[in-house]
């Protein structure tokens, strides 16, 4: 017997098993046509539907049924051209005749792995949940006891430490005549260290993002340092780095990452003898908060002209770093051999850190490095990190929040009496919900030298759409509607790289306003106050308890 | 916020000199309790230089113990002395005040000084462990030629407790707290100066980095670097360290807990040494309001500033004796016939460093260097 699937449309998905459902006003909406033009998905549609209006006129009902062919802008129940909610049709609507409605009810989940392949995306984790770092107060308030400081008026300075820092007692130094000065007679290595803005941009590489994008990021970077006297420093990503900029004398603001696909390091290596600066520092990725255990992922989509000959590959294809570096096989060698390898290159005058993220083996990775004298600082990158490419189950279900795995490892150092050795940096959900100088301040508290972000600048300095909701987040298709994490240049060109630049420079500012007006009435001004637990508070008493903070409600 | 008094002189001077200037100042302090430690002992002491005193106090049944484990350590009892005490409203005597000189055992006695040091402190860090929680026991200070008086109370009313008016108590150096009680209760190993291996200070205000301070000297593998019942301990044992672990000449002190901003440390001669200082011993930096006071084992005796100058201080005197005040009326009460235009209030880049004796002040400058 035939279904009858085909008669009733059964297999067909109804509207409410999307995750947005587009709002149209028929009433409002002149039919131009921009929305379905500008949508990167194809989630809505100019369609003509049949309309049979019955009309009655006179004191006596004489219905006559007129029929018309009118113009309707339709969403399409294809699973493949979901509503991602990310509004451009609302931008671009001249009459607000159309927008997107998030959809609770959704089962978008259980039908997005068609061809057997499960969802991928990029974005965040999708969870608008209160993070840990978003619950924590500072509560430790300096009033009569001791004067608060003035966040106007008093000397203020937020900087960090990036670098290994010898141990007290190992310093080459001598006291001469009641003067100290170093002792260079035993040619004892000191180890590189920088002093940067405790905040730093995150690893985002050069082909996940649109060249305005970095351009922009990196223009706001160099005018931080160079007029605003605030030393803020970006990671590079996996990827290389423009070419021009390897030789520049703004190199020392940036700091270069190697991944395990080597994306961008021939480029690099024949950089070397041309460059005039040494980069700030060199980050080893070993894992990414949002998709540990998995490698880099540059879609096909996106290997254009420009990103192949950055990484030296053919355009069009995917571009897969493996999960590990495939050729080292233990952690000591993973680790102690590439941090010597890269220190070599730069004549031991570079730090070099490797970044992990989170997970409970943390402690594991940390305690090897304690024992390197090499080993710059440790990046750990939470669960809330993101991404421009992962499965959805990696970012939604994979690694570790990152505020008990810093606290744990800073309390682990304390132990050895390496807190201030080997500075940890911090990430993963930093600014989540746009408390930037709030996560910031917490995490420092709670033990880290540092933190970076990514999609809080994505979403500050460049309007990215995304959020917990699963909106948009369509930056592995290379269909970055902002023009953000995208190559196609007809969707880059809506990006203005200086007003990127601008407001990069306009969120550091702000963020070290924000970091004053924390630690001032803490009493604290001169030094990050790393580690300082005593200043938190937490209204969970299991959180209190595995932070080591004290319980306020 | 505590108020601070001390006074070094050439000649021996009593321990009340101090406390009347403390008296003066007492607006400032709640009577919480009074810290005393006395270096460069006279009177009977004066004759005991080179035996380590131990300043406590202890119940009937602490006495037994602190008998016991120093008869078993090999320490012989040369000489005690206990406070005349009469009783005053509002303080709860305890069963035995004490500052008892003793003998080193036999196999320390040749031994070098360091080894004696590090026994005599372990010595004292054992009877506090044994003593801590009935509180039957509390040992202060266990050093040659210093002793340590510390009761809760109104200092005036402590030291008319004590006796000290009437008694032959005489000491070079005086250093004298009057206890301003605020985060923290009210507890005998909380009250200052603290003292450590023959290094000794005092602090108004609070530390606000208190916590970093601690875990970073709680982790040095120092046994001796423990308590912190008060935020203010950590000033001694940065000093200690900075001092006798690294080997800093003292000026660098001021380095450590309020260091230079890097334009200001390329100004310096050891600007290079600063540099790599200031990053290795970045937890020690105070950043609170807090001026310090303290001595070291050569007898000078020193002030310094938190480095925006939030905390008041004051030095003056004659050559032969100086007092270091946490306010002019104490330096009045204790000094009156100096030059008051030669007084000294030492700045946020200042160290004010007064020679043993009471020779010499100097006034370093952290700037100048």
């Amino acid at each position: 017997m035939e279904p009858a699937s085909r008669l009733d449309h059964n297999h067909q998905l109804s509207l409410r098993e999307f995750p947005y459902i587009i709002r149209w006003r028929d009433d409002r909406c002149k039919r131009c046509g921009r929305c379905t033009a500008v949508c990167p998905v194809k989630a809505i549609v100019p369609a003509v539907k049949v309309q049979r209006l019955v009309r009655s006129e006179g004191p006596v009902p004489m219905p006559i049924a007129v029929r018309s062919t009118t113009h309707v802008v339709e969403q399409v129940t294809d699973m493949e051209r979901y509503c991602t909610g990310c509004g451009s049709c609302t931008l671009v609507c001249p009459n607000e005749a159309i927008e997107p409605e998030l959809n609770p009810q959704s089962k978008f989940l259980h039908y997005k792995n068609k061809g057997g392949d499960g969802y991928k995306r990029g974005g965040r984790r999708n969870d608008p949940s209160l993070s840990t770092l978003d619950r924590i107060k500072f509560t430790r308030i300096s009033m009569l006891t001791d004067p608060a400081l003035d966040a106007g008026r008093h000397e203020f300075r937020i900087r960090s430490l990036l670098g290994r820092v010898m141990h007290p007692e190992d310093m080459p130094l001598t006291a001469e005549g009641g003067r100290l000065a170093i002792d260079k007679k035993n040619n004892v290595f000191v180890p590189p260290v920088r002093e940067i803005f405790p905040i730093m941009i995150g690893s985002m590489s050069v082909g996940a993002l649109s060249p305005p994008m970095w351009e922009g990021l990196a223009m706001g970077v160099a005018y931080l340092n160079e007029v605003e006297g605030l030393p803020v420093v970006m990671a590079s990503g996996e990827g290389g780095m423009p070419p021009r900029l390897l030789k520049s004398k703004y190199l020392k603001y940036f700091i270069i990452q190697i991944a395990s696909g080597y994306f961008g390091w021939d480029e690099i290596i024949h950089a070397l003898p041309h460059m005039t600066e040494d980069p700030a520092a060199i980050e080893i990725k070993y894992g990414q908060g949002a998709k540990p255990g998995d490698g880099g992922l540059l879609m096909a989509q996106k290997v254009l002209k420009l990103i192949a000959e950055i990484r030296g590959v053919p355009q069009r294809i995917d571009l897969a770093s493996p999960p590990t570096h495939q050729t080292k096989y233990s952690i000591e060698e993973a680790v102690a051999k590439m941090i010597q390898s890269m220190s070599m290159a730069w004549g031991f005058r570079v730090p070099v850190y490797p970044k992990i993220s989170g997970t409970k083996t943390a402690k594991a990775v940390l305690n090897n490095l304690a024992r390197n004298p090499y080993a710059a600082a440790l990046s750990i990158d939470g669960e809330d990190g993101g991404t421009g490419a992962a499965y959805n189950v990696s970012l939604d279900k994979m690694g570790h929040p990152i505020a008990s795995n810093i606290r744990e490892c800073y309390l682990d150092l304390v132990k050895q009496g390496k807190q201030n050795e080997l500075p940890l940096i911090a990430a993963g959900g930093v600014g989540k919900r746009g408390n930037l100088a709030a996560n910031a301040a917490a995490l420092i508290m709670l033990g880290a030298s540092a933190v970076a972000i990514g999609k809080y600048i994505m979403q500050s300095a460049a309007d990215c759409f995304g959020d917990e909701y699963n909106r948009c987040n369509l930056c592995n298709t290379g269909k970055c509607p902002r023009g953000i994490t995208t190559q196609d240049p007809k969707l880059y060109r809506r990006l203005d790289s200086d007003r990127v630049a601008e407001r990069v420079v306009e969120v550091f500012k702000a963020a070290d306003v924000e970091l004053r007006k924390i630690f001032a009435p803490m009493g604290r001004s001169t030094e990050l106050p790393i580690g300082m637990s005593d200043g938190l508070s937490i209204n969970d008493k299991a959180m209190a308890e595995r932070l080591g903070i004290s319980y306020a409600c | 916020m505590c108020r601070l008094a001390a006074i070094t002189s050439r000649e021996y001077i009593s321990p009340m000199e101090p406390i009347l200037a403390l008296e003066t100042m007492k607006e400032g302090h709640d009577g919480s309790g009074l810290g005393l430690t006395l270096k460069d002992l006279g009177g009977a002491f004066g004759k005991l230089k080179k035996y380590p005193v131990m300043s406590g106090i202890c119940s009937r049944s602490g006495k037994k113990v602190l008998d016991d484990f120093m008869k078993k350590q090999g320490f012989k009892l040369k000489y005690e002395w206990t406070p005349k005490i009469k009783p005053v409203k509002d303080i709860i005597a305890r069963d035995y005040y004490f500052a008892r000189a003793y003998d080193y055992p036999a196999q320390y006695k040749n031994k070098p000084l360091k080894e004696k040091e590090d026994f005599l402190m372990n010595t004292r860090l054992a009877l506090r462990k044994i003593g801590e929680p009935d509180e039957s026991l509390f040992v202060f200070s266990f050093y040659p030629d210093v002793i340590t008086l510390k009761e809760v109370g109104d200092p005036l009313q402590v030291a008319e407790f004590f006796g000290l008016d009437r008694d032959g108590l005489k000491a070079k150096i005086v250093l004298a707290q009057g206890r301003q009680n605020t985060n923290y209760a009210i507890y005998l190993y909380a009250c200052h100066p603290f003292f450590i291996q023959g290094y000794c200070t005092m602090t108004n205000g609070e530390n606000t980095a208190f916590v970093p301070i601690r875990e970073f000297l709680s982790s040095r593998g120092f046994p001796g670097y423990m308590g912190y019942n008060s935020d203010s301990e950590v000033f001694t044992h940065i000093l200690h360290y900075t001092v006798k672990h690294l080997g800093f000449p003292i000026q660098y002190y001021k380095d450590v807990i309020t260091p230079l901003k890097a334009s200001e440390i390329g100004q310096r001669p050891d600007g290079e040494a600063l540099r790599l200082m200031k990053q290795s011993l970045r937890p020690l930096c105070i950043d609170g309001p807090n001026m310090v006071i303290g001595f070291t084992p050569d007898g000078a005796c020193f002030m310094v500033q938190d480095a925006k100058k939030l905390r008041p201080g004051v030095v003056g005197g004659v050559k032969g004796k100086y007092a270091l005040m946490s306010e002019e009326c104490g330096v009045d009460s204790a000094m009156p016939k100096r030059d008051r235009a030669r007084d000294i209030f030492p700045m946020k880049y200042d160290m004010v460093i007064i020679s043993p004796q009471a020779e010499e002040v100097k006034i370093w400058n952290q700037l100048q260097g």
